[in-house]
């Protein structure tokens, strides 16, 4: 088995060539976000590297969302084109289970935490059980107070990562009343080796879709659909 | 023998677009996702809606496209896609995906610069029009007058100092009602309407004789608007203007809708006004005058600089008015006039491969970093 990862969700750009044995190449950017630019350089790079040719690819792995509405589109566009020409199919696979499989080896909760702004973060709780995902609480576009009441109430030791965590350290510390660790840095951006390990087990699982099917999760609402369904709301309440 | 065919990706706006065109001049498919029923519930286009749009529809546009020419990748000689200018989100769906598509498949990539496209509609439409010639293009972003010196070379001789004539056609159909898309819905009313009801302004611009302003005309629309809103008021309200049949619409404000909710539009639109004209024949009148300066600038210039060939390109090409006008006084100063097929005076696929063809045969291919440039200059590269 042989996959094409690729994440440009968030501030870095991270793509890697997986198998079900080993990483043959991960390559990440984190500077001056310009997916746009960066991204399909990366992705021959890697390829020219590891000597991988389109055709012997078995699928082409994307994170995908929540995260920035462009970079997503822009992971997603790049995926959607391969897979359509190399006629593969796509393991889409949820930004914040991807956060979480950095620490496939950590005994104790896993909480994403990706900045959301206003207040929100999108985070989900997940827990590692022989190599094996177990989702406690699915990727959500919520309060962070929510979360953390979420974390207090199961009672067990917790790690946080992701680009949440430094803008929120404090309400950690206040609010948290179960130990915690916060992840080091080179552990708490998404990670395209991350997403190909669990594209793997997506894969085997066929939890795939074609170039066509594939749609980005954003979890929110655009703006101005969010803006008209609350005049519609008020119009009701009237 | 065997042509060049070009896939084509055009996604800088509201179209979700894809085409396989045949040495620049055959269209073998084209293929247009119109996202213009989703915009309309906002007064305009949103653009993360539209991006959002976009990214669903590009794959099946481009199979579409494909299978319309009965064609696979590997019949393809290069992929070319629109880079600006439009809106980032949008162009970024589609320059993504041509850049994925030609690396997958070991193709050339192009960038096209949209009104590039624009222009090449007519090399579609008209298989003897070659430059050099004089070209009037008009849209919602761009009121140029160029020479098209060469394929892929222009000179602009003359442009608008404010609005676009598309956005002051947008704006002046938003104040009296008739919403998005504006361009097309004022065309269709103003052929109700007696162009010669009002006299509104035409600008002059000291000094620059190819030059627009439709700042001007704009005003005067919405300044007797203004006015008609006023005596309405006065003359007894709503019970009068009912009786005439007259009716008065509100919408709620838009917000971040970039091209909705404009502070100038008073969105006041009785049928009949106070004076017997009517908003057909405000329409009309509005549309003349803008019309008017497009094309006796137009012609004056190709007379000046001795062209007798003048092509129209850009969305506001498909005006009926603006077509008719510049074909009257095109021939009577004996020129000879070239529009493209409405059909490609929208946003399409097509024109960007025909574009795209001479840049081709000019060796200019992007690499795997091409990235949207919405503010793109034309001829810049």
């Amino acid at each position: 088995m042989k996959i094409l990862a690729i994440d440009s969700s968030g501030q870095v750009a991270s793509v890697a060539i997986v198998t079900d044995e080993a990483v043959l190449a991960e390559y990440s950017v984190n500077y001056k976000k310009a997916h746009s630019q960066t991204l399909l350089p990366m992705v021959e790079e890697v390829m020219k590297m590891t000597g991988t040719e389109g055709k012997e690819l078995d699928a082409v792995a994307v994170t995908n969302g929540p995260g920035s509405y462009t970079g997503l589109r822009i992971g997603s566009s790049t995926v959607k084109g391969l897979a359509m020409v190399w006629d593969k199919p796509i393991i889409p696979v949820p930004t914040v289970d991807t956060l979480a499989a950095n620490y496939a080896d950590y005994d104790g909760l896993i909480c994403p935490l990706m900045d959301a702004r206003r207040g929100q973060v999108y985070t989900g709780l997940y827990r590692f059980t022989d190599g094996k995902l177990t989702t406690v609480v699915p990727q959500v576009c919520t309060m962070l107070n929510d979360i953390l009441a979420k974390v207090n109430e199961l009672g067990e030791k917790v790690i946080f990562l992701g680009d949440g965590v430094p803008v929120h350290r404090q309400e950690i510390a206040g609010q948290v009343t179960v130990p915690y660790t916060l992840a080091p840095m080179h552990r708490s951006v998404q990670s395209a080796a991350s997403l190909g390990y669990l594209a793997c087990t997506y894969l085997r699982e066929g939890k795939t879709v074609t170039a066509t099917e594939l749609v980005p999760e954003y979890l929110r609402l655009s703006q101005a659909e969010r803006e008209r369904e609350e005049r519609l709301e008020h119009r009701n309440d009237d | 023998m065997k042509g060049t065919y070009i896939l084509a990706i055009e996604s800088s706006c509201d179209e979700t677009a894809a085409a396989v065109v045949k040495n620049g001049r055959e269209v073998l498919s084209n293929v247009i996702s119109s996202q213009i029923a989703l915009h309309t519930l906002y007064g305009g286009v949103v653009p993360e809606i539209a991006s959002r749009k976009h990214i669903e529809k590009v794959i099946p546009v481009v199979q579409e496209a494909l299978a319309g020419a009965r064609m696979s990748m590997d019949d393809i000689d290069a992929v070319a896609v629109t880079y600006g200018p439009g809106l980032v989100g949008c162009l970024l769906v589609g320059v993504g995906t041509a850049k994925a598509i030609a690396y997958a498949a070991q193709k050339p990539l192009i960038g096209v610069h949209h009104i590039e496209g624009h222009v090449a509609a007519n090399y579609i439409c008209h298989p003897d029009l070659e430059p050099p010639f004089l070209c009037l293009i008009v849209s919602g972003g761009h009121t140029h007058i160029v020479v098209v010196e060469d394929y892929g070379t222009y000179r602009i001789i003359g442009r608008t100092h404010d609005d676009a004539a598309g956005e002051a056609f947008d704006k002046i159909a938003r104040a009296i009602g008739l919403g998005y898309p504006g361009g097309p819905k004022l065309d269709k009313l103003a052929k109700e309407g007696n162009p010669d009801a009002i006299a509104f302004p035409r600008a002059h611009i000291d000094g620059c004789p190819y030059d627009f302003s439709f700042s001007g005309v704009k005003s005067a629309v919405l300044n007797y608007l203004n006015t008609e809103k006023m005596k309405a008021r006065d003359n007894g309200r709503s019970a009068d203007l009912e009786a005439e049949g007259g009716r008065k619409t509100a919408a709620p404000a838009h917000h971040g809708v970039p091209t909705g909710g404009d502070a100038e539009g008073t969105e006041f639109c009785p049928d009949v006004f106070s004076d017997g004209i009517t908003k057909a024949d405000l329409a009309a009148s509005f549309q003349a005058s803008v019309v008017d300066v497009l094309v006796t600038r137009t012609i004056a210039a190709a007379d000046a600089l001795g062209m007798d060939k003048v092509a129209i390109a850009g969305g506001v090409a498909c005006n009926s008015a603006l077509r008719a006008k510049m074909r009257e006084v095109g021939e009577a100063a004996g020129k000879k006039i070239y529009y493209p097929d409405p059909i490609l005076c929208t946003d399409n696929a097509a024109m960007i491969g025909s574009a795209a063809y001479y840049e081709y045969l000019a060796g200019h291919t992007a690499d795997w970093t091409l990235n949207a440039v919405p503010n793109l200059k034309l001829g810049e590269r």
